[in-house]
């Protein structure tokens, strides 16, 4: 306790934990335990190995304000009816600062297999699941996350069925104060032979320094198909800690796409295990940062089974001060025979003061596999340019269709229809208004 | 059309072009041969405006104005269009998307009413069909992952779309084989017009076997050394380049 006490002289986590322990008593040992885990390790610094180029101490400095309790900021449908996919056709549920509103959530629809529900709903059992899969992780914030969380989404397909529409989860936050934490922690498990979309959207409403540090852990089935799209475009001064634990089943294909567009500083771990054979797992992400933007994707693969594919796809834009980080390590465990593990950073700096930092680690324990890595950092390609010119395009045309195409890669290996347009156009809209295109 | 008088250039200190002469007229397809280094491709890149050469003396009129104080991409819309020895592969720009927005571009610079993408994907189809490209290519990223083949015809293919009147192939025979090559060949000479020219820079004489020139010039050191008909090619093709090279030295 000394340390956290040391970092955070307002942390007081005797009074939080009253509280939310009246929600739920079940969950106090997890809540416990991640207490006593963060006031071990204390805030990550730069001599960790896993946050070399991620400083977080902005973070640490901040006052411990976990948003425990709603902040009662009244919001309507009007304000979010107009954010990105607030119009999508989809089973919507909305968390504001941490906390389910039902107000503005819509469940409909879902066949009886499906459940699509909060934590604090008070679904029996779910609190001796919760952790199981991110225990391993001695990620601080997962720590912090697991003694101060106060809701998240719930899903859980049955074998066989599938969403009926996308489930949309979008987190707002409305803080006013710095330091604001909404802690929130998502559980997804998806059965044998499940189908579904879904969609997590973290927004800001407010321009304080607020923390939103989110914990999913999801456990995807035999032989299940499941998309899930990330998207966190929150204000220039909000901190956007994310953590993914996921095991997957036997050829199950689990597509993850991770589109960074906002926060100070984001940090999205994603800890993959591929645990029985025949597995396709697809990470892909882009990330866009200007001003004094950074955004972190720091990735375990692990393959613990053989035949199975992981594919990682990551581009950066690159402007102003901003700086982007990637870190991938693929694990082949002994016996993970075929492998065939593809990963790629491409970073574009459109500034002289922006900086890529990326991290490849292969950690290979068996001999017949396929593991590949590539990483560029590197300007626009004046070759590519005067190709466009050469065919009639200007400078400004040819930078935004470069910029745009590089954009693409990423947000064309989105299967939904609806999501994968409108965030082409929203990426699009992006570049023009804000990167610097001729 | 284009007259090229005394024109020097180089990169950074170094001449390569020391004094070319040329004068290409609407109608005429024009070869211009000569060893590597000879700084044939080096005069293609002048003429389309390609960054990192300094043009020291001389000069190009294009229809009488000068071709050398435009953009690339002015040059691109008043017709001239340079076939790439090495396309650029631009990933995640999607074929389709770029060609309409070229030929709309240029469409629009000469006042006619631009393509929408119906009457667009009409009209590219039937020259794909015409260049061996199937249907998926349009979907592909500009080159990006294209065989040697593939580049050159997709070269050909956005000629064949901008309906330049003045073409400049830079070695676009090389690397293809012969049913390639022959159906690039086809796609050229669809092309040639009374309105048009073609100036056709390559290495080998077999080219010259299915786009026929009228006239054949040798590049040797930055000038031309040599002036002929398209038997100077065959000439060429059965000496080689020595004969020359020490008559001009």
């Amino acid at each position: 306790m000394s340390q956290l006490a040391t970092t955070n002289p307002a942390v007081e986590p005797v009074e939080a934990f009253t509280k939310l322990e009246q929600n739920g008593a079940a969950l106090m040992p997890l809540r416990k335990a991640g207490l006593a885990r963060f006031s071990d390790s204390g805030y990550p610094t730069l001599r960790d190995e896993d946050w070399r180029f991620t400083n977080v101490k902005p973070i640490a400095e901040l006052p411990f304000r976990p948003t425990i309790d709603p902040l009662g900021q009244a919001l309507g449908q009007e304000q979010l009816g107009n954010v990105t996919f607030g119009q999508l056709s989809a089973d919507r549920l909305v968390f504001i600062d941490g906390h389910f509103n039902a107000a503005l959530s819509q469940i409909g629809d879902q066949s009886s297999g499906v459940t699509v529900t909060h934590l604090t709903s008070g679904l029996a059992g779910l609190e001796r699941e919760l952790g199981s899969l991110s225990i391993g992780d001695d990620n601080p914030f997962v720590a912090l996350n697991d003694a101060f969380f106060t809701d998240g989404a719930v899903i859980q397909i049955a074998d066989g069925q599938r969403l009926a529409k996308p489930v949309h989860l979008l987190f707002v936050t409305t803080a006013s104060e710095d330091g604001e934490a909404a802690h929130i922690r998502n559980w997804i498990v998806a059965g044998a032979n499940t189908q579904g979309t879904i969609i997590e959207s973290h927004l800001s409403l407010g321009q304080a320094a607020t923390v939103t540090n989110v914990v999913t852990e999801s456990r995807i089935g035999d032989g299940a198909n499941i998309e899930h799209i990330k998207f966190q475009d929150q204000s220039n001064r909000a901190f956007h800690l994310a953590s993914l634990h996921s095991e997957l089943g036997r050829d199950a294909q689990y597509t993850f796409h991770s589109i960074a567009l906002g926060a100070r500083l984001s940090r999205n771990n994603l800890r993959m295990r591929l645990a029985q054979p025949g597995i396709e797992c697809i990470l892909n992400g882009l990330y866009m940062l200007r001003g004094q933007q950074l955004a972190d994707h720091h990735m375990v693969v692990e393959h613990a089974a053989p035949h199975c594919d992981s594919h990682e796809y990551f581009n950066g834009i690159l402007d102003d001060q901003s700086r982007g980080v990637f870190h991938g390590r693929i694990l082949v465990q002994p016996g993970a025979q075929k492998t065939d593990a593809k990963q790629t950073n491409k970073n574009l700096l459109l500034s002289d003061d922006a900086t890529a930092n990326t991290k490849p680690q292969l950690e290979i324990y068996a001999d017949d596999v396929k593991c590949t890595h590539g990483a560029t950092i590197g300007e626009m390609d004046d070759d590519a340019i005067f190709y466009l010119r050469a065919r009639g395009l200007d400078t400004p045309t040819a930078r935004r269709m470069l910029l745009h195409g590089f954009a693409g890669e990423i947000v064309e290996r989105i299967r939904h229809d609806a999501v994968r347009e409108e965030l082409n156009a929203l990426v699009l809209g992006r570049l023009e208004a804000v990167h610097k295109l001729d | 059309m284009l007259q090229i008088k005394n024109l020097q250039a180089g990169i950074e200190d170094k001449p390569i072009l020391k004094g070319i002469n040329l004068t290409v007229n609407a109608g005429e397809v024009h070869a211009i041969m000569g060893p590597n280094g000879s700084g044939k491709s080096t005069l293609a890149s002048v003429l389309a405006g390609r960054d990192g050469f300094d043009v020291t003396g001389g000069e190009a009129l294009y229809n009488d104005n000068d071709l050398l104080d435009l953009a690339p991409e002015e040059r691109a819309r008043e017709g001239v269009f340079l076939a790439f020895q090495y396309p650029v592969e631009i990933p995640g720009v999607n074929s389709a998307y770029f060609l309409r927005s070229a030929v709309n571009a240029i469409l629009k610079h000469r006042g006619e009413e631009e393509l929408d993408a119906m009457n667009f994907l009409k009209a590219v189809k039937v020259k794909m069909k015409e260049l061996g490209l199937g249907e998926d290519f349009l979907k592909r990223p500009v080159n990006a992952g294209f065989s040697g083949g593939e580049k050159k015809r997709n070269e050909i293919l956005q000629m064949t779309m901008l309906d330049p009147r003045l073409a400049i192939l830079d070695e676009t025979d090389s690397g293809l084989d012969i049913d390639a090559l022959r159906i690039v060949a086809d796609g050229v000479n669809r092309l040639r017009s009374d309105d048009n020219a073609q100036v056709v820079i390559t290495h080998y004489q077999r080219l010259l076997d299915y786009i026929v020139p009228d006239f054949v010039h040798v590049l040797h050191d930055g000038c031309i050394i040599k002036s002929g008909d398209k038997s100077l090619a065959l000439e060429l093709e059965e000496k080689g380049y020595d004969w020359l090279t020490k008559e001009a030295a």
